[in-house]
């Protein structure tokens, strides 16, 4: 086996959670469709590492996962405020930058 | 133009140091203080403001007075010279490389007499207007003004460069549209104001490019070094400054055809006519005319061109005389048919430049003492100006009355009265002109004017002081009209007034006889105009004598009869075509209206219709364009957060493939 | 930390066999063609499951099996990271989220933004082709493996890079976590702007809106199913809509009386119970 198989996984995984974030409305929902497409960013990252015998990429793949972790916290503080203020969670009820 | 350009640093160098002129030295140094003192009058009483009110006017006299006496100091220093032609270097101007225009001053003849009249006639002015302004809230202001005029018109005329007289000639502009527009607060005097500001612009185009050429043919605007090189430039040349002076001069001095602001500004206060459209301002043309005498010496033609000017605006303004009914506006029509006489003197050549200034001297006295007498009327008369509400007023204000019969007597030329001297000498050196047709056209003219002068200034002087009352005294009985409603006591002026009034009409009475013993303003004004020996008129001096005597008696005959012995009415009458033409100063307004304002009118409102159609078109449909796409991009902002990412997909997806099919 | 990962390492001696320098094992290959299916088909519940819960848990499981993947990837410890951080601390923020919001917030299938939908679905399978299709041309792709990188144990290895080239780095993220916490705080916190409303001001309002004063009817007459998706019938003999707690309402989970009344027979077919008349005998309740 090739280790193209592993990339061609993390593609479909991030386009999966790209399409999530297109399609789902609820805020919930998208921010895991960024949650997946993060993941999937990290499987190459880790294929990477082993293609090319440097743990580098596992120390990417490492901090990325920190940064997600910092960005759920706020991301989900976000809407949870919103989610107070509007009584809502779907993302098309943000739309106030339409004029 | 190139090769006049490319001569110019040697024309440069031939000036050299522009002085076969001789320094001005002695109490001639203070010729600056002239210009200096009534500057710093009115800048002073402009600039404190309320606080000079209670003394402003005092200063305001104050100055013109100094500089009078300044002027008659260097006048007795000039005539105790040989040498009358001096020069006063300041300074340097415009330092500007191979062109440079020096601050300099020329004393001589011609500007000493200037200066002898703007400050003499000037001072009597602004003491007249003391007691005339007394009860102007603004008077600290109108003294100032009259101080910048008097600065502006002395800087004009001992100006030794054209641009320097050019500063001087905008500076009377200015102050003459501040004091016609003095009581700007009625419209029709702002109106007036504008118009003979615009007027005069018209006029100042004419000097610019004068003073262009003038750099251009001779790499100066010194009036000396001018004046030499402008004879070796050629007649075209020359004929081009000439006609451009001319034109400048037209438009300063209400020559025909930039003569329809004069009327107008009679909307000013009465001493303004009297300073500025009777007795210095309007002059400056025929000044500029005289000084650039040697300019119209290389050019014939346009020397021809100021005589028929001249012709024609002496018969206009006459005409128009004698149908006005307004006491100003009959005095400004005389101004300016009086100056046309100036100008067809000053067109006949070096032999009618000094008889152009000796007019031009008396008739600033005469004309002064006539406006001032107006001034004094109509203070009478509750500041009525309709000649044909007045009548029989000689009772009544008698010091008015000798000092205007003075003045009248000049203006028509009664020997041995100022005007007789200087006019007859102008009928005569008309008909001595050189040529073949000219001599009789001009001399035709100029007697003819006389006459006509004669009986408008004769029809005012009845009008005004004899024949029947036409004003109401209180008793309710107007024996020449109907009442107005309105009770008249017209009294004599007070004495600030009446004095003056009585000084000019001295010299309106001697001044011409006085000059005129053995030549000897002419020979005083020699330097300036040169010595020339007279030709002899086409028909003999006396009988031109006898014709132009017998020309004034019928002129005050006529006037006496229509206006003395008959009743007058008090609403005008119809009248002749001839009158009515001459009531709306012989269609002028009109005239300028159809062949300038309605064109000019037409051609903005086309402008405006192109600006609006095709350049705001233009600019209006791009941002029309921009505002359509913007539209049609605004679709695409639906402002769902899903919509943006699907957009960000869309740009990932492009750039993926971009960077793929590179890479392929 | 790094004995109980080492003994993670250990504990997955078949995994950590599979990665052979070169080449991947046989053994890697089932395991990813086995782990590779469920993920995807998990993944794609992330964009089809109705309910939020459900989504979530299918991204746990995608979690998961990732984490397999990374230690059988030779990345033991960032697999056993992926099962703390990621399962165990984001997904759990993320359910106890969904609680704090509303399970009841379902997601319906028509869309707004009308054609949205189906452009979204062509270009995502675009987007996965093109990315596919760039993976696939890629040259070279031949693992040169991480047995020299993980001499001295995967953590060892990552811990060397970390405190040594990206020691900085390591400090940014820190204090973005720091940040981020300080972040969340200030945005979920709440200023008290008005007078805390208590039992008192409560009632006074309820009294004074004209409300109902007494407590709502408890759902589940009929005990035979599960009463709590089943209205209360009121004095009238009528079902009470606002007897059924609010979520069950929401989600269409109730049932109607006529329901509940068709499992008694045919005899008792009706929408609802026969109706009695009120004769104004009745004792008041």
């Amino acid at each position: 086996m090739n280790l193209t198989n592993y990339l061609v996984l993390a593609t479909i995984l991030f386009t999966i959670g790209a399409l999530t974030v297109l399609v789902r409305r609820n805020a919930i929902v998208v921010f895991m469709g960024v949650e997946l497409m993060l993941n999937a960013a990290n499987l190459a990252f880790v294929t990477f590492a082993r293609m090319h015998g440097d743990l580098t990429g596992q120390v990417v793949a490492f901090f990325v996962m920190v940064v997600a972790a910092a960005e759920v916290v706020v991301g989900l503080a976000i809407i949870v405020a919103i989610y107070r203020t509007r009584r809502s969670a779907s993302v098309d009820d943000v739309n106030l930058l339409k004029s | 133009m190139t090769t006049a350009l490319g001569g110019l640093p040697a024309v440069l160098t031939a000036a050299g140091p522009a002085s076969a002129v001789a320094p001005a030295d002695g109490a001639l140094g203070l010729a600056w203080l002239l210009v200096a003192l009534p500057l710093a009058g009115a800048a002073v009483l402009l600039l404190t403001g309320r606080r000079a009110d209670r003394w402003g006017h005092l200063l305001g006299t104050a100055t013109p007075v100094a500089a009078l006496v300044v002027a008659v100091a260097m006048w007795v220093a000039l005539l105790g010279s040989s040498d009358r032609v001096r020069e006063l270097e300041l300074g340097t101007w415009l330092p500007g490389g191979a062109f440079s225009v020096d601050l300099g001053m020329r004393v001589d003849p011609l500007s000493m007499t200037f200066v002898l009249l703007v400050t003499f006639v000037g001072s009597l002015i602004h003491v007249y207007s003391i007691a005339y302004m007394a009860h102007d809230p603004h008077r600290r202001r109108f003294f100032a003004y009259l101080n910048l005029f008097v600065a502006a018109m002395l800087l004009l005329v001992l100006a030794d460069s054209y641009v320097l007289l050019f500063v001087g000639w905008e500076g009377v502009g200015l102050a003459s549209y501040l004091l016609i527009g003095f009581w700007d607060h009625e419209r029709p005097n702002a109106v007036a104001a504008k118009k003979a500001f615009v007027v005069n612009r018209v006029g100042d185009i004419g000097l610019i490019v004068a003073i262009m050429a003038m750099v251009a043919v001779a790499g100066s605007t010194d009036v000396g070094v001018v004046h030499e090189a402008v004879g070796a430039a050629g007649e075209g040349w020359a004929t081009l400054i000439g006609l451009m002076l001319l034109l400048a001069a037209c438009g300063k001095s209400a020559q025909f055809p930039l003569q329809s602001w004069l009327g107008d500004a009679m909307a000013g206060p009465t001493p303004v006519s009297a300073l500025i459209h009777a007795a210095t301002m309007v002059t400056a043309g025929v000044y500029l005319v005289v000084r650039s005498g040697p300019v119209y010496e290389a050019a014939p033609t346009a020397l021809l061109v100021v005589a028929v000017v001249g012709a024609i605006t002496l018969l206009f303004g006459a005409v128009v005389g004698c149908a006005k009914d307004d006491i100003k506006k009959v005095l400004a029509a005389s101004t300016m048919s009086q100056i046309g006489y100036m100008m067809l003197a000053a067109g006949l050549g070096p032999i009618g430049y000094a008889f152009a200034i000796f007019h031009l001297l008396t008739h600033g006295f005469f004309k002064a003492g006539l406006f001032l007498g107006a001034g004094s009327v109509m203070h009478g008369m509750g500041d009525e100006v309709d000649m044909r509400r007045f009548g029989a007023l000689a009772r009544y204000m008698r010091v008015t009355w000798v000092t205007m019969a003075l003045g009248w007597l000049a203006i028509i030329g009664v020997p041995p009265f100022s005007g007789f001297w200087s006019k007859d000498r102008i009928v005569e050196s008309a008909f001595a002109v050189a040529g073949t047709w000219e001599p009789w056209v001009f001399g035709t003219v100029a007697l003819v004017g006389v006459g006509i002068t004669a009986f408008y200034m004769s029809r005012l002087f009845f009008m005004t002081f004899h024949g029947t009352r036409r004003w109401d005294d209180g008793t309710g009985v107007v024996p020449g009209g109907e009442p107005t409603g309105r009770v008249d006591h017209p009294h004599e002026s007070p004495a600030l007034m009446t004095w003056p009034m009585i000084v000019l009409a001295v010299g309106s009475a001697a001044l011409g006889g006085a000059l005129a013993i053995r030549g000897a303003f002419t020979t005083w004004l020699e330097p300036v105009t040169g010595h020339v020996e007279h030709h002899e008129p086409v028909l003999p001096v006396v009988a031109i004598m006898v014709t132009t005597f017998l020309l004034i008696a019928v002129g005050v005959v006529l006037a006496w009869r229509q206006y003395a012995a008959a009743p007058v009415a008090v609403v005008p009458p119809r009248g002749s075509v001839l009158t009515r033409a001459a009531r709306r100063d012989l269609y002028q307004d009109a005239v300028a209206e159809a062949v300038l304002m309605r064109p000019g009118q037409y051609l903005t409102r086309s402008l405006v219709f192109a600006d609006r159609q095709v350049v705001d078109g233009a600019v209006s449909g791009v941002a029309r364009g921009t505002a359509g796409a913007g539209e049609l991009l605004r679709r695409l902002q639906t402002g769902f957060v899903r919509s943006y990412a699907l957009q960000m997909v869309v740009g990932i997806v492009a750039l993926v493939v971009v960077v793929l099919a590179v890479r392929i | 930390m790094t004995t109980l990962l080492a003994s993670a390492g250990a504990a997955l001696p078949v995994l950590t066999s599979l990665a052979e320098t070169g080449r991947t094992s046989t053994g890697e290959e089932v395991l990813f063609w086995c782990l590779a299916p469920v993920m995807v088909i998990a993944a794609l519940g992330l964009v089809f499951a109705r309910r939020t819960v459900y989504a979530a848990m299918s991204v746990v499981l995608v979690m998961i099996c990732l984490a397999v993947l990374y230690v059988a990837q030779e990345a033991p410890f960032l697999g056993v990271v992926q099962v703390i951080v990621y399962t165990g601390a984001v997904m759990m923020l993320f359910l106890f989220v969904l609680m704090l919001v509303g399970v009841d917030a379902a997601d319906t299938f028509t869309d707004a933004l009308g054609a949205h939908r189906w452009i979204s679905a062509v270009l995502g399978v675009g987007l996965g082709a093109v990315l596919v299709s760039v993976v696939l041309t890629a040259a070279d792709l031949a693992p040169s493996g991480l047995a020299a990188a993980n001499a001295d144990g995967n953590p060892v290895g990552v811990a060397r890079i970390v405190f040594g080239d990206f020691v900085v780095t390591l400090e940014v993220v820190g204090i973005l976590l720091v940040t981020a916490a300080v972040g969340a705080i200030v945005l979920t916190h709440r200023e008290r702007l008005v007078r805390r409303v208590r039992q008192r001001e409560r009632a006074d309002a309820r009294v004074a809106a004209g409300e109902t004063l007494t407590p709502l009817p408890a759902p589940g007459v009929y005990a035979r199913s599960n009463a709590m998706d089943v209205a209360a019938l009121g004095p009238g003999g009528r079902p009470l809509e606002h007897s059924v707690p609010r979520v069950l309402r929401v989600r269409g989970q109730e049932r109607s009386v006529g329901e509940v009344h068709a499992h008694l027979g045919p005899e008792a077919v009706g929408s609802t119970p026969p109706e009695r008349a009120i004769t104004g005998e009745e004792q008041v309740r």
